[in-house]
């Protein structure tokens, strides 16, 4: 490098895109922005995001959610960020740069990773109103602003990959949708004839219209320059109001021209190996832009990020250097799996295909295989599981014959190969380049022993996630094998898990607590006394599964009230001073002055304080044990019911007014909250369950913090699950879109069994959707797909729950001898606890919280909680 | 106070001093649950009856939050120390000795308790 002796050498990049950034964090890895003055010019008006997911947008994450950047990173490396600033030309003479601010900025490492621009045909008024491309997220936010306002029908120009993925964003936006391509079939880089046509059937099945074998010649506007329609090159017109042209991407190399670099015949700025330019020493080239040592313009983000890492250790002087990489792909395109890797299209000399086909289910399945057995690459549509074992095996000849590992397993000899036949060198994680190897060393020398630990360990799992399933079965097949003992059961007194205690007690039908543990408890626990852990736990799995196997669904009926946790014993949350809060369920949060009434004679007549919830309902707080019965039998006969604020079961539905009043509301989310509320109260989960109904995409119920939430379409509902508020929250994940109430219904029913099947002990639906293998794309599968073939079962058990519900406080106060439980003791049911007492605060009672310390104090100088009646 | 009818069922008696205090009959324990006495004195004591019919007597106040609340606690077994845990903070306590389980400078009384 070549600086004046004394100063701080300034490395330039120009370009804040994910190589970029990538970049960035290679250069901070390797101790060079310490050492160097780092100035970035970004063109964009935000910082780098995750372009890479940019549809996501339209599923409801947040430019901000879809951020790479984290601003205490630049800051804490003291890297200089210029925003929406971009580089306009390069002296490398005086070995300068200029920004369009007119800020001169000297470097003595230039590093161009500006990424590539759509490609858009040169056909006659590509330029009209309501042309756009697909690139970044302001076209995104002006694509939804015209397809809102503007149009009914969207036509995208190109079948490749973004083709695909934006005709599937125009149709989420409620668009009648059109692909329009050039070459016989779709994705015609990734997959062959046969993968084409079963992704073509799908994607027909989809409500999509696909033409194909055609071009574009030109656009046809109104008088206002709109575009009305496009003309095809077999004469005919597609009638359109909106076009998206995604025929491919060019390298952004004009910068890299006008300042004399050398660039390839089709564009990219020419790299060698070090990516350093093939003109310039002191200038580097990393990502889309580059034209790679192998002669490639790479336009997937995996080889980029590897480019960066070699620049980056280039200009550390470390040893490195990128001589090509793979163009393996998995995506989920409108939810039908699309893989290729290797050499997809057979183009080795010799090779052999082997493929599976079934049309009618949408699969297509092609190895490609040397004569010598060796795996060279493949394709794989509708069902791409095995991508990740596939991937990493190639190169090598797969331990057993290459029919099986197409074959579907149900086919009889369809084989799964694990990932235990991966030799070490196996590149698992492509994203992060991370081998078989280093995944079993974060196990075994870093003790890792879960997924998380390994992500963050190795990186791997963390680009596109499409290795995640693979690595989950690493991890498990590793800590087996160093003999790490990992003890799943639920507690001290049973072996198994929960899901699995939930398919003992389902297929052995046993419905007694005590049954169960002498049968299946650990040796030592059997004819015990069980623990707080697994009593609660098997009392809400028998609740839940109450009607399938025969138990009562009445949770204080026999030994059943002894499982209960005390709030769900006493029907009623208890609080520090040994009082309870009384929450009787308003559903939806809607509720008649009638009935508001009622609530407030009681709270005055019991002398209870009273406050709004965080789920919209009201809280009374402050009753004695022996007051519930009173207060419930009033409650009762008013027709309120027990709201479940103590029970791991559903809680509220909230909803937001929607469109019966509000002016933007496009359904009545009140009505369908209620609905929801009533459907599933009462049922037992393993965690509370929360949702919230919202009227339109504005979102005032808050549907995505919840459990599964409900937002209004024009044209149905979208149901997003997994959403937490609470210590970690998270934002819950698109599982459905546009669906009849009908369709609605039947999702929740299966999401919610399926989720009280497989969950373990107090995970919310957020930590076990992070926690399941294949995650949300898993339980897409089963609850939408019916991949496993238990749709049938789930509707049918919470068919049986919704028939067999009955309000327990209803039951409760028409049963003397439960009643008999409420009472403060048991040899003077009547006196009250003497350390549950109140002070006055604001108008209303507050605990005597001194008191539980001091144990009693005298009786004039305490209101008491519970006024004459 | 209205004190329990007295009938001829077995009776729970426990020994808070020196003589013996009649608290319910076994019938008002369900297994696996247990119920608040008030003696004489004003002192609380949580009774509990096991699924083998044994009965447990401690001090009803959770020394933790000051709430008289151990009888409304979950009972279980850890090896073979019968255990009350606390319905708020869920500290377990030995229903023999009264020692806290999660916190050896902690405990509750103990009573000795009688079924006839
Ligand atoms: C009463 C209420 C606060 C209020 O005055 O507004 C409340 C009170 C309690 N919350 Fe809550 N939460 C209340 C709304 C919420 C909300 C807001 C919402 O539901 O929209 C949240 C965040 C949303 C969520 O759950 O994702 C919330 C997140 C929690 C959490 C954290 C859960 C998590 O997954 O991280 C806990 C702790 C837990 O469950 O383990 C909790 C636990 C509790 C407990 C049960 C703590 C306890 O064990 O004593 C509180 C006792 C309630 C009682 O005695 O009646 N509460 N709590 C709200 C009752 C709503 C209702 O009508 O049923
Ligand atoms: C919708 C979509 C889906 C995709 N899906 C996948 C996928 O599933 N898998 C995959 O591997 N890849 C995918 N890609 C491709 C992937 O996003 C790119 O390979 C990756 O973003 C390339 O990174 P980059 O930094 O080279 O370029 P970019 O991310 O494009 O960044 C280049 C940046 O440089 C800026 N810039 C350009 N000129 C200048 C200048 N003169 N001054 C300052 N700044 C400038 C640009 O504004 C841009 O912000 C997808 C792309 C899109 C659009
Ligand atoms: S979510 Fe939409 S319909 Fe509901 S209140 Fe808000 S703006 Fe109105
Ligand atoms: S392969 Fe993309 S995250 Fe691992």
């Amino acid at each position: 490098m070549t600086t004046a002796p004394g100063a701080t050498p300034t490395i330039v990049l120009v370009g804040h895109g994910m190589v970029g950034q990538r970049f960035l964090e290679a250069l901070a890895e390797r101790g060079l922005t310490a050492t160097h003055r780092v100035v970035v010019l970004c063109e964009e008006p935000r910082p780098a995001y995750d372009r890479v997911a940019l549809t996501s947008y339209f599923s409801g994450r947040t430019p901000e959610e879809l951020s790479l950047t984290d601003m205490r990173f630049i800051d804490d490396h003291g890297i200089e960020l210029y925003v929406g600033e971009p580089a306009e030309t390069i002296d490398r003479g005086a070995k300068t740069v200029t920004a369009r601010s007119g800020r001169v900025l000297g470097y003595d490492v230039l590093v161009l990773a500006t990424g590539s621009y759509p490609f858009v045909p040169p056909v006659p008024r590509k330029d009209a109103v309501g042309c756009f491309v697909y690139r970044t997220i302001e076209d995104l936010l002006a694509i939804e602003e015209y397809a809102r306002t503007k149009a009914r029908t969207g036509a995208v120009v190109g079948g490749g990959l973004l083709g695909l993925e934006a005709a599937g964003a125009l149709k989420g936006l409620g668009l009648t949708s059109h692909i329009v391509e050039f070459a016989p079939r779709l994705m015609p880089v990734q997959v062959d004839e046969g993968g084409g046509a079963a992704l073509l059937r799908t994607i027909e099945e989809m409500g999509l219209t696909v033409h194909t074998g055609v071009g574009t010649q030109e656009i046809v506007t109104d008088s206002s320059g709109a575009v009305t329609g496009m003309r095809l090159s077999d004469g005919s017109e597609l009638a359109t109001d909106l076009v998206v042209f995604s025929a491919g991407v060019r390298p952004r190399d004009q910068l890299a021209r006008d300042a004399g670099l050398t660039v390839g015949e089709r564009g990219g700025i020419a790299v060698d190996e070090r990516c350093r330019t093939v003109s310039d020493p002191d200038v580097f080239a990393i990502g889309e832009c580059a034209l790679a040592a192998d002669g490639r313009v790479y336009g997937l983000v995996a080889p980029g990020y590897e480019q960066a890492e070699t620049a980056a250790a280039t200009i550390a002087a470390d040893e490195a250097s990128f001589t090509g990489a793979d163009l393996s792909t998995k995506l989920k395109l409108l939810g039908v799996d699309v893989a290729s890797f290797g050499d997809a299209h057979g183009t080795t000399e010799d090779c052999l295909d082997v493929v599976y086909s079934d049309a009618r289910a949408g699969l297509y399945k092609k190895l490609v295989v040397a004569r010598d057995g060796t795996l060279l690459g493949g394709v794989l549509v509708g069902d791409a599981e095995a991508y990740g074992t596939l991937r990493a095996l190639t190169g090598s000849v797969p331990p057993v014959s290459p029919e099986s590992l197409v074959l579907p397993a149900e086919a009889g000899s369809g084989e799964r190969l694990g990932p235990s036949a991966l030799p070490d060198e196996a590149i698992v994680c492509s994203c992060h380049n991370v081998s078989k190897g280093a995944i079993r060393r974060a196990v075994g020398e870093h003790r890792c022993t879960t997924v998380p630990e390994v992500k963050k360990c190795t990186k791997a799992g963390t680009g596109c996630g499409s290795c995640v399933k693979v690595l989950g079965r690493l991890v498990d097949a590793e800590l087996a094998a160093s003999g790490v003992e990992v003890d799943k059961g639920l507690c001290g007194c049973f072996a198994q898990t929960r899901e699995e205690l939930y398919e003992i007690v389902l297929a052995l039908r046993i419905t007694a607590y005590r049954d169960l543990l002498d049968r299946h408890g650990r040796e030592g626990a059997r004819g015990g006394e069980g623990c707080e852990t697994c009593k609660p736990a098997v009392g809400s799995i028998i609740a839940s599964l109450a009607p399938t196997i025969g138990a009562s669904g009445y949770v204080l009926d026999g030994e059943q009230a002894a499982l209960q946790d005390t709030n769900d014993h006493f029907l009623a949350n208890l609080q520090r001073n040994g009082s309870y809060s009384v929450v009787p369920r308003i559903p939806g949060g809607e509720i008649a002055p009638e009935k508001l009434i009622v609530i407030g004679e009681i709270a005055r007549d019991f002398g209870l304080y009273t406050k709004i919830t965080g789920g919209q309902r009201i809280d009374m707080f402050g009753a004695r044990v022996e007051q519930l019965p009173l207060i419930w039998s009033r409650l009762v006969d008013a027709g309120f019911e027990s709201g479940h604020a103590y029970g791991k079961a559903l809680r509220t539905v909230k909803s937001c007014v929607g469109s019966t009043w509000c002016r933007y509301g496009v359904q009545d989310s009140v009505r369908m909250a209620i609905d929801l509320e009533l459907r599933y109260r009462g049922l037992r989960s393993p965690h509370k369950l929360k949702s919230a109904v919202s009227g339109c995409q504005r979102e005032c119920a808050e549907a995505r913090s919840k459990d599964f939430g409900v937002i209004a379409t024009a044209s149905g509902w979208n149901l997003y699950v997994g959403g937490n508020g609470g210590a970690i929250p998270r934002h819950a994940d698109l599982l459905a879109q546009d669906l009849s109430d009908a369709e609605l219904v039947r999702l929740i029913d299966r999401f919610l069994m399926f989720y009280i099947r497989t969950a373990d002990r107090l995970e919310r639906t957020s930590t076990w959707l992070e926690r399941i293998p294949g995650g949300l794309d898993h339980v897409r599968d089963v609850v939408v797909h019916d991949a496993l073939g238990i749709c049938d079962e789930l509707e049918q058990l919470m068919r049986a729950h919704v028939a067999h519900h009955r309000d327990e406080w209803a039951q409760t106060v028409a049963d003397p001898e439960k009643l008999a439980r409420f009472v403060s003791f048991v040899n003077a049911p009547d006196t009250p606890d003497p350390v549950v007492a109140f002070v006055p605060e604001r108008d209303q009672i507050k605990p005597d919280l001194p008191l539980l310390s001091i144990g009693l104090r005298p009786a004039d100088d305490v209101l008491e909680g519970s006024a004459p009646r | 106070m209205t004190l329990a009818l007295e009938t001829t069922a077995v009776k729970v008696r426990l020994r808070p001093a020196d003589g013996w205090f009649t608290a319910c009959d076994l019938g008002a324990l369900t297994p696996g649950r247990g119920v608040a006495a008030l003696l004489p004195d004003g002192r609380q004591v949580a009774l509990f009856r096991d699924r083998a019919d044994r009965v447990y007597a401690v001090d009803n106040r959770d020394p933790f939050t000051g709430a008289a609340v151990l009888s409304r606690g979950l009972i279980g077994t850890l090896g073979d120390r019968p255990f009350v845990a606390s319905p708020l903070l869920k500290q377990r306590f030995d229903l023999i000795s009264g020692e806290c389980l999660d916190d050896e400078a902690v405990r509750v009384a103990a009573y000795e308790v009688r079924t006839a």
